[in-house]
């Protein structure tokens, strides 16, 4: 087994040493730029970073941070409504958005000789869009439906909704990204004007630039679009750390569908110091033992061996700015029920804190982690987000290559250690769907009237 | 949380300005083989497809095809199922399948280097040609997806999908859906049968991208396809019978509506497939700046999704509008997506929205084709539908050649309204 790994690692050397790459520069402004040349296509990858997520909001207007990335193609002093997609399209390129809990980021993927196009119109919403009431009374419900489609109709995004709001008390991550409902019914375009006003600034944000450019091409560009805007004052951003939690939490969602669904999150470290932690590459271990690939635990002993569970996963995201948790879901076969699940994925973890994990799962791990670093370079946009994720998180583009050092450095000790000391009930929260059949759910009213 | 999805919006196949160098071949097995060179990155990418998705199975036995397809790697020569993922795994190689209404296969992902891809192949040759159907994992399967099934009738999106194909293909295999009931009925035998009579190598297409030289994918071909079954002779697929035009509504508790409307419309091959590609860009399928978009979501504020597109196959595919919708407002939104329909119809595009359409396929030809994965999606699709082995250079002046005209004509042709169904789900 570990023999393998020394052809693969040359291998992942050999074509990642061609090339001095990403490179970065910081404006004068504060904004910071990284490009990556990759020269197999001419097209690019641009994208604008800002960090301002859902966690930034605060209670009342939930969901503000994912309204104003839809607000943010609404026109500008420069630039009427959808202009921006209009010429996106003519150019022969896609644009879209997505807001985390963490970020909202921006992006455009387009034909190189476009790139300095987008810059232009990018750096122009970062400080002239034009919010109107009208434009907002608009959207809005474009955003309730939104809600209506990915959480009220989809009774797992309810689980997962209810599983953060009864994990966290204190810690904003509580709160849906795309908002409750009510907020939503209740907000007003000035709620997204004071957000726009208060986080998008050069130097809360960041560009990446993947593709068949040239990098001091881009860095001159850089400066002289989004250069030219001048940066203000953020607002103080308060810790909000969770105090702990005192015993397990359970919750219940009730919702049309046939068979059970089933979430237990475990309050877990996230990575803070790249260089001196090691539990969280220890759990991302974990994570990909359970479930990382075909061969893992979960597949072969829940769906395959005892054939209890229907489907069966494992999480663990600790490159985020919150707080991370181990989440463990799944439905059981037809005739199982929830709590048998339960008490299976919590044999699994068992076995781990009892007997460890083998060399051959360790090595399947490394084998897979190199591999998807080699696989992830036949994608621009799959690179440019890796290095637009870590930043998010804090941590720098130079961490990636560490991070996976890291990675495969994670010993069999290391695994049992972390599946020992943070998988007990007190820091665990358990939600569950409790299927109703659709002819016996009522349509739910609309919570309030429609707006006028 | 993107602003919108979309990945569904196009599923019209479009492609690049001087496109890569396609070779092409048969194999001495009967296998047709397209194969594209490139040494920039240490990996390669294979796909063998067939001739053998939902149409060619029994139609009292639906479910057949996508299981054959699913189990091939349960077990296959000495290998049990733990075994083949597990050996997978351990070469950093992926394998994963697809099965639709004409086709089914398998594609592998490797490193190129010499060790790991030969197992790795030689895994998927095993998988091909020698899968053994287990009982046990036959039974736990059937399972599964019959579980699966009951899970997807509850959701009012799988439910409108099923509910439209089966209105727009009455009594044909295009809008037959696995059931409870047609997937109890499938045994041992009918997998083995369906994968002697279709998984042959005359019913093969073998696309091959990446770092290997010409020699090399000839022998790759080759060997994956050597041991394969003979095969049946074709077999002819009932035409479609259009429908008539009806709406159909079906009770559900759900917060909004889902709405399809459209019809069986076009065959991959057929002439018509650029002006309706360019048309409906202009239709629903170009993102946000479409005509439904511009309606439906910007001016009225009806929907986050709402999108239009054909999806052509060997026989006539749909034609599509589909949208979700507050269940309160639903004949309203409807009523606005039927008018931007009929106008269109009647008028076609501007000369004005045709030119920005034309802009948009021509010039991000490049971003369809700038990563190996895009690329094999073309070699499959170019050897399945028999496709010219110049359809990616081509592109472009086809395009460009596209009248108003011919579009407003080949939706007359194409999209007739006597022929439409509307299927809403949650309706009031």
């Amino acid at each position: 087994m570990t023999k393998k790994l020394v052809p693969l690692l040359a291998l992942l050397a050999a074509s990642a040493s061609a090339l001095a790459n990403p490179f970065e520069t910081t404006l004068a402004n504060g904004l910071r730029v990284i490009v990556k040349e990759d020269r197999r296509a001419p097209t690019a990858v641009h994208m604008v970073w800002y960090r301002a997520g859902a966690m930034d909001e605060k209670d009342g207007t939930s969901g503000v941070a994912h309204v104003l990335e839809h607000m943010m193609f609404k026109g500008t002093k420069h630039h009427a409504a959808g202009e921006f997609n209009k010429i996106v399209a003519e150019a022969g390129g896609r644009d879209n958005a997505f807001t985390s809990l963490d970020y909202t980021a921006y992006f455009q993927i387009v034909p190189n000789r476009a790139l300095p196009r987008m810059m232009e119109l990018e750096a122009d919403r970062m400080a002239n869009l034009q919010l109107t009431a009208k434009e907002f009374e608009q959207e809005i419900k474009v955003v309730m439906e939104e809600r209506r489609m990915r959480t009220e109709d989809n009774p797992q995004s309810l689980v997962h909704e209810a599983l953060y709001a009864a994990a966290f008390k204190a810690h904003p991550y509580r709160r849906p990204i795309i908002g409750w409902m009510d907020d939503l019914e209740h907000m007003s375009y000035t709620d997204a004007r004071d957000w726009y006003h208060a986080w998008y600034t050069p130097s809360n944000a960041y560009v990446v630039v993947v593709g068949d450019v040239d990098h001091r091409a881009v860095f001159d560009l850089a400066a002289k679009t989004y250069g030219r805007i001048k940066p203000h004052a953020l607002p103080g951003r308060k810790p909000q750390n969770e105090p702990e939690q005192p015993g397990i939490k359970r919750v219940t969602v009730k919702a049309p569908a046939k068979l059970p669904y089933l979430a237990m999150a475990w309050k877990v470290p996230k990575l803070k110091d790249v260089d001196a932690d090691r539990e969280p590459y220890a759990l991302e271990v974990l994570a990909t033992v359970l479930d990382g690939h075909d061969a893992a635990r979960f597949s072969k002993n829940l769906v395959r061996g005892s054939k209890i569970a229907q489907s069966a996963g494992a999480g663990y995201d600790g490159t985020l700015r919150g707080e991370a948790m181990f989440i463990l879901d799944g439905q059981p076969v037809e005739g199982k029920t929830v709590a048998e699940l339960e008490a299976a994925l919590r044999a699994e973890l068992k076995r781990v804190q009892d007997e460890g994990v083998s060399p051959e799962e360790l090595a399947r791990v490394k084998i897979q982690t190199i591999a998807s670093q080699v696989y992830k370079r036949d994608s621009m946009m799959a690179q440019a987000m890796e290095i637009g994720g870590i930043e998010a998180a804090g941590h720098k583009w130079q961490d990636i290559d560490k991070l996976l050092e890291k990675i495969r450095g994670v010993t069999a000790e290391e695994v049992q250690a972390v599946a020992r000391k943070y998988f007990n009930d007190d820091a665990l929260t358990v939600a569950v769907l409790d299927p109703l059949p659709p002819d016996q759910a009522k349509p739910r009213k609309p919570a309030v009237a429609v707006r006028h | 949380m993107k602003k919108m999805l979309l990945a569904v919006l196009v599923l019209f196949a479009a492609a690049a300005h001087a496109g890569p160098k396609i070779e092409h071949w048969v194999a001495p097995s009967g296998a047709k083989v397209y194969f594209v060179e490139t040494h920039v990155l240490p990996i390669l990418d294979v796909s063998v497809d067939f001739a053998a998705g939902t149409v060619f199975g029994p139609a009292d036995k639906t479910g057949v095809a996508g299981l054959t397809r699913a189990l091939l790697d349960a077990g296959a020569g000495d290998l049990d199922e733990e075994h083949i993922s597990s050996k997978l795994v351990d070469l950093g190689a992926r394998m994963s399948g697809s099965a639709d209404a004409d086709r089914a296969g398998m594609s592998l992902r490797t490193l190129s280097s010499q060790a790991e891809r030969a197992a790795a192949l030689d895994l998927l040759r095993t998988v091909l040609a020698a899968p053994t159907f287990p009982e046990s994992v036959l039974t736990r399967e059937k399972a599964r997806t019959i579980a699966g099934i009951r899970e997807a009738d509850t959701r009012p999106d799988s439910i409108a999908a099923k509910r439209f194909a089966a209105a727009i293909y009455p009594g044909h295999a295009y809008g037959a859906s696995a059931t409870v009931e047609s997937v109890e009925r499938i045994g041992r035998d009918d997998l083995v049968a369906f994968h002697r009579d279709n998984y042959a190598a005359k019913r093969a297409v073998v696309s091959i991208i990446g770092d290997v030289s010409r020699a090399e994918a000839e022998t790759i071909a080759q060997r994956l396809t050597e041991a394969l079954p003979a095969g049946r002779p074709d077999v002819t697929i009932a035409p479609v019978v259009m429908p008539v035009r009806a709406t159909v509504k079906v009770a559900h508790p759900a917060t909004q509506s889902h709405i399809h409307i459209g019809a069986p419309a076009i065959a991959r091959t057929d002439p018509d497939y650029y002006a309706l590609l360019l048309g409906n860009y202009v239709l629903g399928g170009g993102g946000f700046v479409s005509r439904l978009m511009q309606e439906v979501r910007e001016k009225r504020g009806y929907a986050y999704s709402v999108y239009s597109y054909f999806s052509p196959r060997k026989l006539e595919g749909p034609f599509e509008i589909g949208l979700q919708t507050k269940r309160e407002q639903a004949d309203a939104a409807i009523k606005v997506v039927e008018e931007v329909l009929g106008d269109f119809l009647a008028k076609g595009p501007t000369e004005k929205e045709l030119a920005a359409a034309k802009k948009n396929l021509v010039d991000g030809l490049a971003l369809r084709i700038d990563s190996n994965a895009k690329i094999l999606g073309y070699l499959s699709a170019i050897g399945f539908y028999g496709l010219p082995l110049t359809y990616l250079d081509d592109f472009p002046a086809k395009i460009d050649a596209v009248t108003v005209e011919q579009v407003k004509a080949a939706f007359a042709r194409h999209v007739k309204p006597e022929h439409l169904v509307t299927v809403i789900v949650a309706a009031d």
